[in-house]
């Protein structure tokens, strides 16, 4: 419990959370009218989304602009770092459930509706027979969506993998120059870690709109589009933030802000960016090789 | 300890009760924590006028007053209310309020964030409430939202679920922000086995937190798409499982309940010592026992689930991992019984409601380990045994531990005694009129009557009756209440710091009420 010499930083009243609840409640309204073919959903849920980017600018940019007043000591860069840290394991836990989500489908609910165990009955009666296997026929006993092939692990996906563990190492080397204070690497290691991030999104849509257009997977896949899709969905969301999150420390840095010493917005970014590089492993292995 | 009530470094001091802008942007802890408990209070008239609305329509077998939709809304809405609206932000604002007065700190670790954790829920609820008046009703497949039942919910669905995301997020943010205040607010000197138990019970709760509550959010994110992006997780055609959200549900839903039920235990760990003039039996134990009851709450979720259709294996481990829960609670009920041997007891408002959570909570308890039988589990599955084990734990349980709460730090926060005489009152008619409303519930449920039905054959009239009697008589009774909070608030007599005899800990060493800012200098921790 470092207490520094200054007192820990209190902040008075502030109007960014009541515009950011305003502003996610009307992008939520939209997006629930939006669903429910209501023709203003849509427009509504931009209208949210300009309040909720305008709350992130003008929240983040009072934090930033007190840290570089130099009001906050150690112990507030302590709450920091304890807040990014669980906020990290909660989205890990957000993963979890569709990771569960995978594994019970391959181990339980295929294996049961092609009448594994106690799913012998079931499977004759209602299901015809049928012998769902991973992943080709793992669709389900419907066929929902039709055939479609799978895309293999060592095309596109080994490739991604590659960009992702690069952009990590290129962070690496980021930090590492950030300590001993030379910023010409620090933003050149940047700039390619956003490249790369980048560049896998772009890998990422092609392989979407191939498997959409010639692969005849889709969303609609059964649970095996279902998984696949909302997994790397998912990830890619947060691919794209972690960019968009790195960019913005980029530009800070070609500012000027950040010592060798204090830089925890650059760890942050880090930290989240490494997590989504984790998820990618764990995405490579489980939903693309095994 | 010294007492520090100056602030030399900020200029702006509190602002007047009744300026909105104070509310809307506040940044301190105490305005949060009486935004909270306020929100909760109202939450908690409206879950239940609900309830109201059920044992109405319940008074008498038939249909009439209601229709079966919306009988069947109120007991999903009224269940959302309760635990997303009451329980939950009712501890939060506990949290907010106690804990940093009780490490030490000037306020909350995360103060901007702190308050947007709170002015999340009102739009949150206002999203919810408003789906009862959609077309379609609101939703009225349990608040366990069970999937295909769930996806036939009209308009209301997609308001339901986003509206749940954005509890969560308040829950999520909440429970960071208890976290970082408890690791690194604490004074010099306050380590981790010297803090009060209400911050090591909110400490484990705020990791169930943030454990689970994305889970939820996955679970019904998988909801939103099955409805309209055409995913199949929970359709067996597609080769997914509608079992499944009951699998991811529960493992949210299972150390859910023990988020509601864990800062009580804080709770009446502070009240009992106090009142029974002795320290605590068993500091370590109970500290152990609190992350036990977390880490079982874990493996045990599929209880829920007994009758769905599962291995035998899985049926065992899950009833086995249930009935171990038993032995780290029974620790905790011991030491509170421990506590108070030979010890010099009063009995003011708090120390009764304390004693008959104890009580009332362990009837609750056992009722639970009856339902963790899985071969019995199968004879009382969605009867009302299952609604009466609830709500001994929930009503008398976390919601007495609440009002205990409210009354013995009441004096601390407004800085006036309440009126003691009126808290008994309070106290014997809410415990009366709790156990008349519940109590025949386990009769009718073991006779068989099944859950969320609003009729029943005849024989189950009687005991009904006396469950709306009893249902209304609570209600009104929390009336009073209101009223005592209310008067407390605006005058009385003078508590002093230390408001009661051998309370201890450091909030009890600030003024009452405390000023603005908790402790602006670290106090010194024995």
């Amino acid at each position: 419990m470092a207490h520094a010499e200054n007192s820990y930083y209190i902040p008075h009243g502030s109007h960014w959370p009541i515009v950011g609840s305003i502003g996610v409640c009307t992008l939520m309204v939209g997006f629930a009218n939006f669903l429910n073919n209501v023709s203003w959903g849509s427009p509504m849920m931009l209208v949210g989304l300009a309040i909720v980017l305008f709350m992130v600018f003008g929240w983040f940019g009072t934090v930033i602009k007190e840290n570089q007043q130099g009001m906050y000591n150690m112990q507030v860069d302590m709450s920091f770092r304890w807040g990014m840290f669980w906020f990290i394991f909660s989205e890990v836990m957000f993963f979890a459930a569709f990771f569960g989500a995978l594994y019970y489908a391959r181990v339980y609910s295929l294996p049961w509706l092609s009448g594994e165990g106690s799913g012998i009955t079931t499977n004759s009666f209602l299901w015809g027979g049928y012998e769902g296997s991973w992943p080709n026929e793992a669709n389900g006993p419907g066929n929902i969506g039709g055939d479609y092939t799978t895309i293999g692990p060592w095309g596109l996906p080994a490739i991604n993998t590659a960009l992702l563990l690069t952009s990590g190492v290129t962070l690496t080397w980021a930090h590492h120059a950030l300590k001993i204070n030379h910023r010409g690497q620090l933003i050149l290691g940047l700039f390619l870690t956003v490249l790369l991030g980048t560049i896998f999104m772009f890998v990422q849509g092609y392989e979407y709109a191939h498997a959409y257009k010639d692969l005849g997977l889709t969303l609609g896949s059964g649970i095996y589009g279902t998984t696949f899709f909302m997994l790397t969905g998912f990830h890619g969301f947060h691919v794209t933030i972690g960019a968009i999150i790195l960019m913005v420390i980029m530009f800070r840095c070609i500012t000027g802000h950040f010592t060798p010493e204090r830089h925890f917005a650059f760890e942050a970014a880090a930290w989240y960016w490494h997590f989504v590089d984790v998820v990618w492993l764990g995405l490579f292995i489980f939903v693309y090789v095994l | 300890m010294s007492t520090v009530a100056t602030d030399d470094h900020h200029d702006d001091h509190q602002e007047s009760p009744y300026s909105i802008k104070r509310w809307l942007f506040t940044t301190n802890h105490k305005d949060i924590g009486t935004l909270y408990l306020w929100f909760s209070f109202i939450m908690f008239l409206i879950g239940g006028v609900m309830a109201l609305v059920i044992r109405t329509e319940l008074f008498e077998p038939g249909l009439q007053f209601v229709d079966p939709q919306f009988f069947n809304s109120m007991t999903t809405m009224h269940a959302i209310m309760m635990i997303f609206g009451v329980v939950m932000p009712a501890f939060t604002g506990l949290a907010n309020w106690l804990i940093p007065m009780m490490v030490g700190a000037t306020d909350m670790a995360l103060p901007r964030m702190n308050n947007w954790s709170f002015w999340i829920l009102p739009f949150a609820f206002a999203m919810m409430l408003s789906t009862l008046f959609m077309d379609g009703g609101g939703p009225a497949g349990g608040w366990t939202l069970y999937p295909p039942l769930v996806l036939q919910t009209g308009d209301a669905l997609p308001f339901v679920i986003l509206s749940m995301h954005f509890m969560g997020l308040s829950s999520i943010m909440g429970a960071i922000n208890v976290i970082a205040t408890i690791l690194n607010m604490r004074a010099p000197g306050m380590t981790l086995m010297k803090m009060p138990l209400f911050v090591w019970t909110w400490l484990i709760t705020a990791y169930l937190l943030i454990a689970v509550m994305p889970v939820l959010a996955g679970g019904i994110t998988m909801l939103l798409t099955d409805k309209f992006f055409g995913t199949s997780f929970f359709n067996a055609a597609g080769g997914g499982d509608p079992v499944m959200f009951q699998h991811i549900f529960w493992f949210f839903g299972h150390p859910e309940v023990y988020i509601l039920i864990l800062p009580s235990f804080g709770v009446v760990s502070s009240i009992i010592p106090t009142f029974a003039r002795k320290p605590l039996f068993g500091y370590a134990s109970m500290v152990y026992a609190t992350g036990s009851i977390a880490f079982l709450s874990f493996i045990v979720w599929a209880h829920h689930m007994f009758t769905v259709g599962m291995p035998l294996a899985g049926e065992l481990f899950f009833m086995f991992a249930t009935m171990l829960i038993a032995v780290p609670t029974g620790v905790k009920v011991f030491n509170w019984i421990a506590t108070m041997w030979r010890g010099s007891m009063t009995f003011e408002t708090p120390m009764l409601f304390a004693l008959g959570f104890i009580i009332m909570f362990s009837i609750g308890g056992f009722s639970g380990l009856m339902l963790a039988l899985a071969p019995v589990d199968f004879q009382y599955h969605d009867t009302y045994f299952v609604v009466a084990h609830f709500h001994y734990v929930l009503v008398p349980g976390s919601i007495f531990a609440i009002i205990a709460a409210v009354y013995y730090w009441l004096p601390k926060w407004c800085g006036n005694m309440y009126n003691e005489g009126l808290g008994k009152i309070h106290f014997w008619l809410s415990t009366i009129f709790v156990n008349l409303t519940f109590f025949p519930m386990h009769f009718v449920g073991l006779a068989g009557m099944p859950r969320r039905i609003p009729d029943y054959a005849l024989q189950f009239s009687d005991y009904n009756m006396l469950a709306t009697i009893g249902a209304f008589g609570f209600g009104f009774a929390q009336l009073l209440f209101l009223y005592l909070v209310i008067k407390a608030i605006r005058g009385g007599e003078k508590a002093t710091s230390q408001v009661w005899e051998n309370a201890e800990g450091l909030e009890w060493t600030l003024s009452s009420p405390p000023p603005y800012h908790s402790f602006t200098t670290p106090p010194v921790i024995k």
